[in-house]
């Protein structure tokens, strides 16, 4: 287009300023494509190889000691009538809920009240340490504290009077256990994400709704609920994505048990691969699995308009 | 922004999506002259060093390095260590897990070593020389050492309840009423208002002390130190035959009878209920603290028993059953060779000497295990005294010859799987034994 209408208005400015911006992206290209390389090289060999290779091996039937043998779609049809395959992922459907449903509330209010209440940095610092431990020392800790007969928290309930709870062990509360525990490591960083959306948010929107007099609950409805959609909205697909990866929780604690009452399904797509040696079967099972989570995420940007945002 | 974060969002979901999916596992290669020996018990390492280097003075030119990963890690190593043909020269095998090396032809028979170094295979105990020998009638490797069942008790306990630790060797057991074994296992469970369990006014809701510990971990189908030593003393046995069955008797009226007793001694407030033992701490750890009269377990866990700070324990022999024998599951470990290893000669020579009653009596010293030649295990014997462990209750079963074999066979993994969540099931109430008969035929699909 610039080049149609450039005889006819040359401009002694223009034109070196072009060039100079095209000599340089030449320029630009070849480092910057060597900063790339690092980031790529490890994205071809960690993701999109493994990726590929695990599409292919969920058509075939392989061991690990032989080679892989085709089988065409049939791993995809055991799947459909794997019954543990659909209880684990009702199990994992049931973390998931409470897992994100608990969480985005608790770290939208702190959040809010870190925003609203208070500016201390202690405060953020604090909120953030259940974070810094590694997933497998918090499930490992909270196991022995929930421990039936000598853990602490039992040993609290029964100084009220309480029966004591076996909370990993029962089939009815083991999953509910698992997805509070992470909650309790991942609010403060979840609510650290949200916060850096509410610092997006103009003052001048506040000190408005200040001076009509509006009280704060109102304030949170009206402004910082709608105003914050857009970043809430990205923390939950992310959240939700991870909540659904599961795993080590249940690998250090109740292993799937008891019965198939927290056999999550990436919990069920390790037992497949890495204790039954059945790899085939697992990458359909994996191959499934992305199909779902890519839908999950795709509804949840469509459904909550992510990139729309109320801010004009 | 739409587009952007439409963009954010796949590419964000990619990598973790197939996250879990992908695995790696790269060790570097082995230098010349350098045999690898892969084990999974961190305990044992200082006497295997101990065998490696008088070996390496035997041998100059070849270097042992040993490498130990936790039992959870291990075979997932072995295996992606096999398909990436670095597997180490040398490793400790289990029953479970060498049927399926050996039919893929990742291992070395080792038939024609044995032979020519002379070694004969009938100084060990019965049996235990046997299940090294494949389907194809091949050996793959030579018994290094082997754990029973036993029951630890809580001395104090006992001495609370008034029992005299002597009548332990003389219990007899039954699944009608259990016999003498849960006559004991009653009255060393103590509720809250110090009521025992065989008293009237026992409230087995508030139960303080139970008799009998159930384990953490899931048996499975094998129950080895849960209650195969019960099933196995009714005359039942896992399979048609063994080692190599191919049909699983889960189904007998026998085995679903001593189930349903055992699931019993939950009702009856004897034993803790699944969700409690499941709910986080180890049943050696609750019996170390108190928790637990009795708890049965294996040899290997003597350590960990024997190591709690003021705990007086000791051991008794598994129950005299139906049968009128004591029953236990006997198994060992042998060392392997890696098909793929670049000095084969080397390996067998490891092995040989890892075999040797010089390098098993090293191995007794560390009074760990029980090591499989006669003359080292009267050391380890020995050395156990030393430190305050009667583990005559350990071998009793192998000398009355009450000793069965692990189960062997194809599909462990699956069965694993299958049998697992059924026992689960039963024992938490959400299923009659008689469940297990379905639970029997999707095992035995497995092998048709």
């Amino acid at each position: 287009m610039s080049v149609a209408v450039a005889p006819q208005q040359p401009s002694a400015t223009e034109r070196p300023a072009a060039r100079l911006r095209a000599g340089r992206s030449r320029q630009d290209l070849v480092p910057a494509l060597l900063f790339l390389l690092p980031a790529a090289f490890g994205f071809v060999t960690f993701y999109a190889w493994p990726a590929l290779r695990t599409f292919y091996l969920s058509f075939t039937d392989y061991s690990l000691l032989a080679p892989p043998e085709w089988v065409g779609v049939q791993n995809y049809a055991e799947v459909l009538g794997d019954r543990r395959f659909w209880k684990s992922l009702t199990v994992t459907l049931e973390y998931v809920v409470i897992n994100i449903g608990v969480q985005t509330v608790v770290a939208l209010a702190l959040a809010v009240l870190m925003h609203r209440l208070t500016k201390s940095t202690l405060i953020r610092g604090v909120l953030l340490l259940p974070y810094l431990v590694a997933n497998v020392v918090v499930a490992l800790v909270w196991y022995t504290m929930l421990d039936a007969q000598l853990g602490i928290v039992n040993s609290g309930l029964e100084l009220v009077g309480l029966d004591p709870v076996a909370f990993f062990g029962e089939t009815s509360t083991a999953i509910p256990t698992i997805a509070l525990v992470n909650v309790w490591r991942h609010m403060g960083y979840t609510a650290l994400l949200i916060f850096a959306g509410l610092q997006s948010i103009p003052s001048s929107v506040y000190e408005a709704a200040a001076i009509d007099g509006a009280s704060e609950w109102r304030i949170f409805w009206r402004i910082t609920m709608p105003l914050l959609r857009p970043v809430l909205v990205l923390v939950l697909v992310l959240t939700v994505i991870g909540s659904f990866q599961i795993f080590d929780t249940v690998a250090v604690t109740t292993k799937g048990g008891p019965i198939d009452s927290t056999r999550v399904i990436y919990y069920y797509i390790y037992e497949k691969a890495f204790q039954q040696f059945d790899f085939g079967y697992a990458a359909a099972l994996c191959v499934v699995l992305f199909v779902i989570l890519a839908g999950v995420a795709l509804a949840q940007v469509k459904i909550l308009r992510a990139g729309d945002s109320d801010l004009d | 922004m739409k587009k952007t974060l439409r963009l954010a969002a796949a590419a964000a979901l990619l990598p973790l999506a197939v996250g879990a999916c992908g695995s790696g596992d790269a060790r570097s290669g082995q230098a010349d002259g350098e045999l690898t020996y892969w084990l999974w018990d961190s305990n044992q390492v200082p006497a295997y060093q101990a065998c490696a280097t008088a070996f390496e003075a035997e041998n100059p030119g070849t270097k042992i390095k040993i490498e130990q990963f936790g039992w959870a890690d291990y075979w997932n190593k072995i295996t992606t260590g096999l398909v990436a043909g670095n597997a180490p020269d040398v490793f400790v095998n289990h029953l479970n897990y060498y049927p399926t090396f050996a039919a893929k032809n990742q291992i070395l028979p080792i038939d024609e070593q044995v032979e020519e170094a002379g070694i004969s295979t009938d100084v060990y105990p019965e049996g235990l020389a046997d299940v090294w020998v494949s389907q194809d009638g091949k050996r793959y490797g030579l018994p290094k050492d082997f754990d029973t069942i036993g029951i630890f008790y809580n001395k104090d306990l006992l001495a609370e309840a008034g029992v005299d630790e002597s009548t332990l060797a003389d219990l007899t057991w039954n699944p009608e009423d259990g016999g003498t074994y849960e006559d004991l296992i009653a009255h060393l469970t103590v509720d809250a208002n110090g009521v025992r369990g065989d008293e009237p006014g026992f409230d087995k809701s508030k139960v303080e002390v139970y008799g009998l510990g159930l384990d953490e971990n899931n048996g499975a189908g094998v129950g080895q130190q849960i209650w195969s030593m019960y099933a196995l003393s009714t005359g039942w046995q896992f399979t048609d035959e063994n080692p190599w069955g191919s049909e699983f008797q889960y189904d007998d009226p026998r085995f679903q009878a001593t189930i349903a007793w055992f699931k019993g001694l939950i009702d009856k407030g004897y034993m803790p209920d699944l969700a409690t033992s499941r709910a986080g701490v180890s049943v050696n750890d609750a019996f170390g603290a108190g928790k637990y009269a009795l708890s049965t377990n294996g040899s290997w866990m003597i350590g960990s028993y024997f190591g709690y700070d003021g705990v007086d324990v000791g051991v008794a022999p598994v129950p005299v059953g139906p049968s009128g024998e004591r029953a236990t599951i006997f198994n060992g470990v042998a060392d392997s060779i890696y098909a793929g290893t670049d000095d084969k000669e080397g390996a067998w020579k490891w092995v040989e000497h890892l075999a040797s009653a010089d390098c098993q009596k090293k191995v007794a010293e560390a009074a760990v295990v029980f090591p499989s030649l006669p003359e080292a295990l009267e050391v380890a014997e020995e050395e156990f005294a030393a430190k305050g462990v009667d583990v005559s209750a350990f071998t009793l079963p192998i000398e009355e010859g009450a000793t069965h074999l692990y189960p062997i066979t194809d599909h462990a993994p699956e069965i694993a799987a299958i049998m697992g969540p059924a026992m689960d099931a039963v024992l938490a109430g959400e299923a009659d034994a008689s469940s297990l008969t379905e639970a029997n035929e999707q095992v035995n699909a497995l092998f048709q």
